[in-house]
């Protein structure tokens, strides 16, 4: 039969960035008509495929086809000609231009050879009626709408170029419920036209509701696929943690009270953290779960002095109020350090040697008057080094010639320097390899034993639930649960980090 | 030694260091060039007598200076064009005080416009590009209506004409400030904590706002340099004319920028060493002097000056991978 | 009711170009009525006159700039082809016009070659424009090393006044006596040619793919080849158009001045007043808003603030300090946003 042809199929498709395996050996096919949901833990490898098939990325080697007919695209241009056709999870629009010159961007409607802003509007009317999107004002300037509005913009457009095959990464997440909705009735619509849906979702319940077939990810690989209702929440969730692969960490030590070295209370800014309670006490690991983007950076960074105008009481070592800035932070009685979420652009400078890196926050510590002092900044560079194990082949060489995990040790080291006592870390083992990691986890327990106090976000369950001796868990700018001993579970956190009662994941 | 020796010997050559030595090549090429042509008609060779060198870098010193400065702030990736008139300015008000306080008045000069350019910069986060743009502007404005648009009648102290154009030991004391100059620069840049956060903020200011370095006084910190560098080569310049005069700045915006940036400092920030704004001067100021050594006419040296900069950056170019 | 909306929305979009051109307005206005023979059409033919080099040379900066580039090589482009311009129109009409042409060609060629530098080369635009705009100094002193030239004195005459007179000189509609004419005879031939090359080159341009690539590109390069867009052709198309617009500028100098003049100093002034010009019209350094119509009207300020000086009793001292205030005036109004930045991170990209 005809229809039972999937649309696109790829076979062997393997993908590496640095090293590290982002897809191994994947192989995977999409019906048309189809509404096929793509399930994993962050990191399992689902935005590298879609990547891949939407042209943004070339696979390293394997094949895909279309129809049948082998293609290969350079750029998402070509993919966009083959109707593949993708909304990304970071939004594809020009902020300085008008939400109709958006929609029609790639290929507005012509008169002698110059946009037809007429026609343009008009079918950008069109495409935002058929999303129910009446409200948006085609001519307004995409960066005056709010992140939700933006997120339907780019449904549209993603509508205009007629997609045959059309990809969701996250779309629905910053939705709100009506257009949740709509968006449900927009795929049921594209179903009935034959058209090949990919849905990306962390929202259990969604996937639930639209999709027709499910595929688990993990680790870069293609688990398994099945129709909805072949499997039990609890089975789906059990493929996506996976068991097979389990992490060592170092032992937790019995729960006890400590002494509170962090105390926050109703942290409120802007609209991302919306009243938020937590302590850390002097020795105790302190895990931030939930998805991504549900506050946690911006938690990490209002203590870190980054953000302006932050409400609420916090109390560091005593001292009431958030630091004036990270420099403050840095040189404060009680020392915060923050290895910060984006290694590349905020932890290092990737372009200066490895030396400059690891002393950047420590200068004054090395520093006679005003000159570096050659035999302390030595020494402790060396000191640094060995304390964390980096590999490399001298200082003096630049940092992005390490490999990634070695670049994190850089970042991690740069701050032992100082000697913090609360230390925020913002996902650390993100693209690192496993040994490393175990590293990372053994390091961050000897700080705590020490006496240091770690506040540590990550998107991976397994470090939560392996290193930590509390888990709070976040929902949209809140801490929803409070997790302790025994009773951090992947169960708990999952159904927490979705906020529904743990019974549904159970 | 084999040719696949001297490839390998490049290749390990840091790229860091790779448009210095190439720079420093052609500075060696533009001499024998140079003396070639200076051979064949004239049978001499005046280019390698260290009298003709130390002159050359007499008047090399004014544009050295400004470049020195104007380097920290390429480091950081923004630019300083307000050179040309806080030179002017620092050596109008030097004049014009004369006396003892004559070279503290246009240092002072230079202090206040880098703060000022500065706080632009840092604190309100205007382009330095226009910013700078804006106070040279308005510096010139200032010091047209002070002088009234003619040159000023007062004279440069005893002791600027001294530093400008006496001599030392038999060298031009314009070459121990140039050298005074450099090395509290690149001392600055290699050995101190506000060098190294130079190179940190240049590189990517993000991160060294996060790891603690105070990236708004690392800026403002750079302009002062700039502007006091400025401000050293016009109080020289005045000494050397003997007096202060209108315009006296201008030569020197580009060609500073150039010699910077054919120094191997990138112009988005964060990579380069003194040491290659050092042969980017000399290679300026060489070739200049060869050029009109061989009677070029101006138009054929604007010509050869502007290819030869397009030429190397498209050398160091290829040699390089392109980050991000 | 619908038509009302959209109109706020659009004012509110381009509150930085229609401050300038209030701002321009009230100046303009105030300078006719201190004027001793304010509104009339010799005033308004010797302030166009003025006015069409500097705003040929800023709407050339805007396109490099909306790209997030910089060209620093416009006021050298303009040099260059007024001294190109300077041999060129002379002889027949027919001559002239292909003189005119060739300028325009060259000027526009040489932005391409800016183009394919910064783009195939990979070098920064301020760098690569601040050589080839040394190539460009060397060339135009190569054409014309002394300051003079062979304008035709019809073309400059004819040019460089009313439409009456432009017709007069040629014998055109009964020279210039014809009915029909009169409605427009007391218009200023310079500012006809601004408006000529804003309808058929800049908004065409605006409003094709390429134009919308330009902007793309300033605002969201990512984005922009993302969504398959030329991003490359763009860059170079934007130069190419600066070495026109710049083209146009060093024509029209040759035609108002009748001569070429290699003057090292005055394309430098250019340069920096065409910078100043877009950021006064409200287009961004950072690429991706404003237009060359808002350039137009930032040169025009600059220009008024300079007629001043001539009709009020002002020391002309004062002006170089005057331009730079106001330019710094209005570039730290822009500046307000960053104090509302709440997450200092965003004050980094």
């Amino acid at each position: 039969m005809p229809s039972d042809q999937p649309f696109i199929q790829l076979a062997g498709v393997t993908k590496s960035f640095q090293g590290i395996r982002a897809l191994e050996n994947v192989a995977f096919a999409c019906r048309k008509g189809s509404i096929h949901a793509i399930l994993g833990e962050n990191g399992a490898g689902k935005s590298t495929l879609i990547k891949i098939m939407s042209g943004v990325l070339a696979a390293d080697s394997g094949e895909m086809r279309v129809e049948g007919r082998p293609v290969r695209f350079s750029t998402p241009a070509e993919a966009a000609k083959t109707g593949i056709v993708c909304i990304f999870q970071e939004l594809s629009l020009v902020p300085d231009l008008s939400v109709a010159d958006n929609i029609m961007l790639a290929d507005p409607p012509k008169r002698f050879g110059m946009i037809d802003r007429r026609r343009q509007r008009r079918r950008a009317e069109e495409l935002l009626a058929r999303i129910r999107c009446e409200d948006i004002d085609p001519d307004a300037l995409v960066r005056q709408l709010s992140l939700s509005r933006r997120q339907m913009v780019e449904i549209a457009k993603a509508l205009g170029q007629e997609p045959r095959l059309l990809i969701l990464d996250e779309a629905t997440s910053a939705l709100t419920s009506r257009d949740v909705q709509t968006v449900y009735d927009l795929l049921a619509e594209l179903k009935e036209q034959d058209v090949a849906c990919l849905f990306i979702s962390h929202r259990m319940h969604e996937v639930e509701a639209l999709c027709d077939t499910l595929s688990v990810f993990r680790n870069g690989r293609h688990i398994e696929t099945f129709a909805k209702g072949e499997k039990s929440d609890r089975e789906i969730v059990h493929l996506m943690i996976g068991r097979d692969v389990e992490t060592q960490f170092p032992p937790r030590p019995e729960p006890r009270r400590r002494e509170p070295l962090l105390e926050v209370k109703n942290l409120r800014w802007e609209n991302r953290l919306k009243g938020i309670d937590l302590s850390v006490g002097r020795g105790e690991i302190v895990g931030l779960g939930g998805l991504d983007g549900q506050g946690q950076k911006e938690l990490l960074l209002a203590l870190f002095g980054v953000l302006r105008q932050v409400e609420g009481t916090v109390k560091v070592g005593g001292m009431e109020g958030v630091p004036a800035s990270p420099a403050a932070a840095r040189s404060a009685r009680t020392r915060i350090a923050l290895v910060p979420e984006d290694r590349k652009t905020e932890g290092l400078m990737l372009q200066l040697p490895i030396a400059d890196n690891l002393l950047a926050s420590a200068f004054a510590r090395v520093s006679s008057g005003p000159f570096i002092d050659r035999a302390k900044a030595e020494t402790a560079i060396s000191a640094a080094i060995e304390k964390l194990r980096i590999r490399l082949g001298s200082p003096r060489d630049i940092v992005a010639t390490l490999s990634g995990g070695n670049q994190q040790k850089v970042v991690i080291a740069k701050w032992l320097m100082v000697e913090p006592d609360l230390i925020l870390l913002n996902d650390p083992t993100r693209g690192i390899d496993v040994g490393t990691k175990q590293e990372i986890y053994r390091l961050m327990r000897d700080l705590a034993e020490e006496g240091k106090a770690v506040l540590f976000y990550s998107s991976d369950y397994a470090e939560l639930i392996g290193c930590c001796d509390r888990v709070s868990v976040m929902y949209d700018g809140r801490v929803v649960a409070e997790l302790e001993g025994e009773g951090i579970t992947e169960e708990a956190i999952v159904a927490a980090s979705l906020n529904i009662a743990p019974e549904a994941a159970a | 030694m084999t040719a696949s020796a001297i490839t390998r010997a490049i290749a390990r050559i840091r790229e860091e260091e790779r448009p210095v030595l190439i720079a420093a090549g052609f500075v060696l090429v533009i001499l024998i060039i140079g003396t070639a042509y200076t051979m064949l008609t004239q049978g001499t060779a005046p280019l390698l007598s260290p009298n003709y060198l130390l002159q050359q870098l007499q008047t090399g010193a004014f544009l050295g200076i400004c470049a020195a400065g104007m380097m920290v702030v390429i480091l950081l990736g923004h630019i300083d064009l307000s050179i040309p008139w806080t030179l002017t300015t620092a050596a109008m008000m030097a004049t014009a005080v004369g006396g003892e306080m004559a070279i503290p008045t246009g240092i002072a000069v230079g202090l206040a416009v880098g703060l000022f350019n500065g706080f632009g910069a840092a604190v309100l986060r205007i382009p330095s590009m226009i910013f700078t743009l804006g106070v040279d502007s308005v510096l010139r404005g200032l010091m047209v209506f002070h002088t009234g648009g003619f040159a000023p009648q007062t004279d440069a102290t005893p002791l600027m004409r001294f530093l400008a154009s006496g001599r030392v030991l038999g060298i031009p004391s314009a070459v121990f400030v140039w050298a005074l100059v450099s090395v509290v620069i690149a001392v600055m840049l290699s050995r101190t904590a506000f060098g190294r956060a130079i190179y940190a903020t240049g590189s990517r200011e993000a991160a060294a706002y996060l790891s603690g370095i105070r990236t708004r006084l690392v800026i403002i910190g750079a302009f002062v340099c700039s502007g006091v560098c400025a401000a050293i080569a016009g109080i020289l310049l005045a000494g050397y004319a003997t007096q202060a005069y209108q315009g006296m700045g201008n030569i020197f915006l580009l060609p500073s920028i150039a010699a910077v940036v054919l120094g191997g400092t990138h112009i988005l920030g964060g990579r380069g060493r003194y040491i290659g704004t050092l042969v980017g001067v000399i290679l300026i100021v060489l070739l200049n002097s060869v050029l009109s050594m061989m009677q070029m006419p101006e138009a054929v040296r604007q010509i050869i000056y502007g290819a030869v900069i397009i030429a190397m950056l498209l050398v160091y170019g290829r040699n390089s991978k392109v980050t991000f | 009711m619908r038509l009302a909306k959209r109109l706020h929305s659009a004012a509110l979009r381009n509150r930085a170009f229609l401050g300038a051109l209030l701002l321009f307005a009230v100046f303009y206005l105030v300078y006719h009525m201190l004027h001793p023979r304010g509104f009339s059409s010799a005033v308004l033919i010797q302030n166009t006159n003025e006015s069409v080099a500097i705003v040929f040379v800023a709407m050339a900066q805007t396109l490099p700039v909306l790209t997030g580039g910089l060209d620093l090589s416009v006021g050298a482009v303009m040099t260059l082809t007024n001294c190109i311009a300077s041999e060129l129109l002379t002889g027949t009409p027919a001559e002239m016009l292909f003189g005119a042409l060739l300028t325009l060609a060259c000027g526009a060629a040489f932005g391409c070659v800016n183009g394919l530098i910064v783009v195939y080369g990979r070098i920064q635009p301020i760098i690569t424009t601040l050589a080839t705009g040394a190539v460009a100094i060397g060339l135009a002193l190569l054409i014309r090393p002394r300051p003079g030239g062979e304008v035709d004195d019809d073309l400059s005459w004819a040019m460089t006044n009313t439409v009456f007179d432009f017709a007069e000189t040629y014998g055109l509609a009964e020279g210039g006596e014809a009915a029909w004419l009169q409605p427009f005879a007391a218009i200023p031939v310079p500012l006809l040619i601004v408006l000529a090359v804003v309808l058929f080159i800049w908004l065409p341009f605006r409003n094709t793919q390429m134009g919308r690539t330009v902007y793309a590109v300033g605002s969201a390069e990512g984005a922009a080849y993302m969504s398959g867009l030329p991003v490359e052709r763009a860059k170079i198309a934007a130069f190419t158009l600066a070495g026109l617009f710049a083209a146009c500028a060093g024509l029209y100098l040759a035609i108002q001045t009748s001569s070429g003049n290699a003057d090292v100093t005055q394309a430098g002034a250019y340069t920096l007043n065409s910078i100043a010009a877009v950021v006064l019209g409200g287009t961004s350094l950072y690429g991706g808003v404003g237009g060359a119509i808002g350039s137009l009207v930032g040169a025009l300020i600059l220009r008024v603030i300079s007629f001043y000086f001539r009709i009020l009793a002002i020391d002309p001292l004062l002006q170089p300090l005057i331009e730079g205030v106001v330019l710094l005036g209005a570039v730290s109004l822009g500046a307000l946003r960053t104090l509302r930045v709440k997450n200092r991170l965003e004050l980094f990209r």
